[in-house]
């Protein structure tokens, strides 16, 4: 009995032994347990919370709308407009084709733009939003509201496309957007170009000014879930919209001139302000649709573009070179009286000039007879200039011709301008590393040879000609969101030549279209107080050879059309009060005086009707505010 | 002797007006607040709603106490008496769900009878403390030291706990295993015996590992536990978002209602196996200590009367469901911390559901009925008694 009781003690003395062991055992376990939660919730809190509102907020970018690219009285050529979008959430929808049936009675949807949509309803979750189709009409707007009960989870969403009201008009100024390519997104850190839909600008006014037309992106702070559905939106951070362009243009005139310039197949024509520089109109034809461009362009359109003998997307006033032909005479001139030619030297043109073995032809085949400045301008008598260049020689004459901007890039604030050429010995020596030939002066001196340039440096050859003499640039931004592009009118330096030279050079100008039998007479302006002043150019393509001039030079309208002339005109107008100056180049368009100069002329008549310099911008109808 | 000493058999226990008016109600009121702390999660899990878990759960509680009550008032003698019964019973059905149970979550666990669904395993949890406190009940202190004497009750928890790791249910099959173990070693078995266990179950885990016996799911659990980062969207997401929940919380939690991590669903099975983070994500280290503490005194209640009972099989059978209890909450709060792989085990009283419930508060049945008879003797051979 006492053994068993014994047997009892012990046993209990063990149990009570080893329960105290487990039972600090087990103190111990919870105590790792409370340490744990302090870790996790006090010393690596900071952290954990922050994870979590990584897992719990979604930030989405919010597109701010771009700034309105407008034209020198508040005209928009450039704005934004409503687009409508339909919408799909599959689980708000019992049966998806069915409603996909009933909205295509309304707009009618492609079978690839079905199977389009069922891929896209497979690779989502049924509550993301798919478009089932863009850019739906106002009307399809209405039905699709009005047949919102058949229509179960369909609904419209609003975006903003970019419209040019003025479409192929002003493609070449304005450019256009479209979605970034990835090389652009590498050299970009705004995380707006990372979103699916966002467009930058790519050409044009649109690229050159896409950073201050951008504005900022705003953002919104979603509160999402595990699978990615919005709870509710946390915070709002609406984007800074981009910022106006006042350009110098005066669409309507702009507008005239491309189409005075479509008569012709290709072309180019400049009108700019001879004071400011302010461009007018730079038109070019043809052109192109940029809402082709908005959407992305199929490789046949692009092909079609690129493959054009017309170049539709070159924009010819600043990337089109052309020899200037004889609308470089007065640079000849001026060059001439620089080498201390008179004006009143004469030189006999009996149809043909010999320097060495060559000879050197007038486009009169006959000739002039004997010719003083005036009269070498006048009928643009090409044996005239050959003997001025000969005195001035090479180097004079082209230094005559930067000092009137012909030769490197004008620096205007658009994309794609191309510098032109204006030879001299050093450029030979560089370029061929050869001797420059005396023969070759003379051809420079009416505008042939190695001279390109761009009819937007004609029209600034042309400004700084009836300026007096100050080196006006061009511009087209006028002032960007609220700051003007500069104080005022500009104040360019006078170029270093006696004004009197380049009395001599208008007055030849004069000469031309005003006094009877000028090359451009028939082309006058004949409306009191709008009178121009004008130089022509026929700038040929091909070389005319010994057996052909014998036989008899080929009529332009018997050539391919890539082989014609260039047609030219310089001019600027009111012929006492220069104010405006206008370049006109029709590709392959014949002789300056019977194709270029009538369009210049309505051009300028035009013009001075509308007088966009005169007229204040600001006071006349101001800034319109675009919708 | 007093007649407490040989009051053997029912006639010479308690009338049941005794044993109502010995219930220990202050540990009826410490499992109603923990199991109110589970309401309130569960509300919660739902977004502020009583459904669609909420009330069910309360059902289930009330059920629970009504279930736990009427165990208390059943006799000592009459649970040693079905000890091996029972035991055999839950065996029996361990091996038919082996064959015909239903497989859930990939594992067969259930057998459905209509009404509600048994775990044989959740069953065996209870029968294995009933069959090992009786075992050693009807062992003086000199036969524990004999070898041989142990080859049975190691059997017994052997059997139960491979054919669960069989279904297969890791976590469970520990708990068996460790419940086991702790009673061997407060009835007294020597030290070295488990020194010898040990290093066996190393060598066996090995074995298990290398031999195929781990379902591959098994493995990355341990792996994933191991290193949760290598794939956080992958077999680490659990575990990662769950650190991230109650980390999140801080000191003093995200509100109820409020925790980004569990409302916005990052946080997976928030009602059931993840209550816990949940709970330290909206109440923070404040309510996870809280609850801790609760749990620990329900421990230290378990305890006390173990120490109390003046039979073995009683002082046995205390610790036996006490130990389960501890097993049960230390598992699941240490998984969902990333202490231990994550192993299906649910926070008792708290995460949804019936099974877990039932067990635990058949357990608590089963501690207050020790209570009860703390101070009766237990026949040595009940086969023989009257």
């Amino acid at each position: 009995m006492s053994r068993a009781k014994q047997q009892t003690q012990n046993q209990q003395k063990v149990f009570t032994r080893r329960l105290a062991i487990l039972g600090g055992l087990k103190g111990l376990m919870v105590g790792t347990l409370a340490a744990r939660l302090y870790y996790l919730q006090v010393i690596e809190g900071e952290k954990y919370k922050l994870l979590a509102e990584e897992n719990r907020i979604n930030r989405r970018i919010l597109f701010p709308s771009r700034g309105l690219i407008l034209d020198r009285f508040g005209i928009a050529l450039a704005s934004n407009s409503p687009s409508y979008r339909a919408i799909l959430v599959a689980e708000q929808t019992p049966d998806l084709e069915a409603t996909l049936k009933s909205f295509s009675e309304i707009a009618p949807l492609s079978e690839r733009e079905i199977a389009r949509i069922m891929k896209a309803r497979k690779n989502n979750r049924a509550f993301v939003p798919i478009t089932i189709k863009d850019d739906l009409d106002w009307e399809q707007v209405n039905a699709v509201e009005l047949n919102l009960p058949d229509l179960p989870g369909i609904s419209i969403e609003i975006d903003q496309k970019r419209v040019y009201p003025f479409g192929g008009i002003t493609s070449h100024i304005l450019g256009y957007v479209a979605v970034p390519s990835e090389k652009e997104v590498d050299k970009d850190s705004d995380p707006l170009l990372r979103q699916p839909g966002f467009r930058i600008g790519k050409n044009g006014l649109e690229r050159q000014y896409d950073l201050p037309l951008r504005g900022q992106a705003g953002e919104s702070q979603l509160e999402v879930n595990s699978v990615g559905r919005v709870i509710r939106e946390l915070a709002r951070q609406e984007g800074e919209p981009g910022g106006d362009l006042v350009t110098t243009l005066d669409v309507g005139l702009h507008q005239y001139a491309h189409q005075r310039l479509s008569a012709e197949l290709a072309g180019a024509a400049v009108v700019m302000d001879v004071y400011t520089g302010d461009l007018l109109a730079l038109a070019s034809t043809p052109s192109y649709d940029p809402t082709a461009f908005y959407r992305g362009l199929t490789t046949d359109e692009w092909q079609e573009l690129t493959n054009d003998i017309y170049g539709p997307l070159n924009n010819k006033p600043i990337s089109g070179q052309y020899a200037p032909g004889s609308t470089f005479k007065m640079i000849t001139a001026i060059a001439g009286l620089r080498a201390g030619m008179s004006p009143h030297d004469h030189v006999v043109c009996n149809g043909v000039t010999t320097l060495g073995s060559a000879r050197f032809h007038c486009w009169k085949r006959e000739g002039h007879g004997p010719m003083n400045m005036l009269d070498g301008i006048k009928n643009s008598c090409d044996v005239y200039f050959y003997e001025v260049a000969r005195r001035a020689g090479i180097d004079l004459l082209a230094d005559t011709a930067r000092m009137f901007g012909l030769g490197s890039l004008e620096e205007l604030d658009l994309p794609g301008e191309k510098p032109g050429l204006i030879p001299d010995t050093k450029w030979k020596r560089a370029t061929f590393n050869d001797i420059w030939h005396p023969g070759e002066t003379l051809v420079a001196g009416i505008g042939q040879g190695f001279i390109l340039t761009t009819p937007l440096q004609l029209a600034v050859m042309t400004a700084r000609l009836a300026n007096g003499g100050y080196a006006v640039k061009p511009r087209l931004a006028r002032q960007i969101s609220e700051v003007p592009n500069d104080e005022g009118t500009p104040v360019f330096p006078r170029i270093d030549l006696p004004e009197e030279f380049l009395r001599i050079a208008r007055e030849g100008m004069d000469q031309v279209t005003n006094g009877q039998r000028g090359t451009a007479y028939r082309s006058r302006i004949d409306v009191p107080g709008m009178e121009m002043a004008g130089k022509t150019g026929t700038s040929q393509v091909r070389r005319i050879t010994m057996a052909e001039r014998q036989r008899g030079v080929i009529k332009n309208a018997d050539l391919p059309w890539n082989q014609r002339d260039n047609a030219l005109f310089v001019a600027f107008a009111p012929v006492h009060a220069p104010r405006y100056a206008c370049c006109v180049v029709v590709e392959h368009g014949g002789g300056g005086s019977a194709v270029a100069a009538p369009i210049a002329r309505d051009i300028l008549i035009e013009c001075q009707r509308r007088d966009p310099s005169r007229r204040n911008p600001n006071a006349e109808g101001g800034r319109r505010e675009m919708p | 002797m007093g007649i407490e000493l040989h009051s053997v058999g029912s006639q010479a226990g308690l009338r049941l007006s005794q044993r109502i008016k010995q219930i220990p109600w202050s540990l009826v009121l410490l499992i109603s607040m923990v199991a109110s702390i589970g309401f309130a999660m569960l509300y919660s899990a739902a977004n502020g709603n009583t459904e669609p878990w909420m009330n069910k759960q309360i059902l289930r509680f009330g059920v629970g106490v009504a279930i736990m009550l009427t165990i208390a008032m059943v006799d000592l003698q009459r649970l040693a008496k079905i000890a091996y019964p029972l035991y055999a019973l839950a065996l029996v059905l361990l091996i038919y769900v082996e064959f015909f149970g239903e497989v859930g979550m990939g594992a067969q666990r259930w057998i459905d009878l209509k009404v509600f669904q048994l775990q044989p395993s959740e069953l065996m949890k209870v029968s294995l403390c009933l069959v090992l406190a009786r075992y050693f009940h009807g062992l003086s202190y000199e036969e524990i030291g004999k070898p041989w004497v142990l080859i049975p009750p190691t059997l017994m928890a052997l059997a139960p706990a491979a054919l669960v790791l069989k279904q297969p249910d890791l976590g469970t099959a520990g708990m068996l295993l460790l419940c086991g173990a702790g009673i061997f070693f407060v009835a007294g078995v020597r030290w070295w015996k488990f020194a010898i266990v040990f290093g066996i179950g190393i060598a066996g885990a090995i074995g298990a590992w290398n031999s195929g016996f781990l379902r591959d799911y098994q493995k990355n659990r341990i792996l994933t536990f191991l290193d949760p980062e290598s794939d956080a969207l992958g077999a680490g997401y659990h575990i990662t978002q769950s650190k991230i929940a109650l980390g999140s919380g801080g000191v003093w939690g995200k509100g109820l209602l409020q925790g980004s991590q569990a409302q916005l669903e990052f946080l997976p099975e928030r009602q059931t196996d993840f209550i816990f983070t949940m709970l330290g994500e909206e109440l923070g280290m404040v309510g996870g200590l809280l609850l801790l503490s609760l749990y620990s005194l329900l421990v230290l209640y378990g305890f006390a009367i173990a120490l109390r009972t003046r039979s073995h099989f009683g002082r046995l059978l205390a610790f036996g469901v006490t130990m389960n209890l501890f097993l049960y909450f230390f598992i699941n709060t240490a998984m969902v911390m990333g202490l231990i792989p994550v192993v299906g085990i649910p926070l008792p009283l708290i995460s949804y559901g019936g099974t877990a419930m039932m067990t635990v508060m058949v357990g608590f049945g089963l501690l207050m009925a020790v209570y009860i008879q703390r101070d009766f003797r237990v026949g040595r051979r009940t086969s023989n008694e009257e």
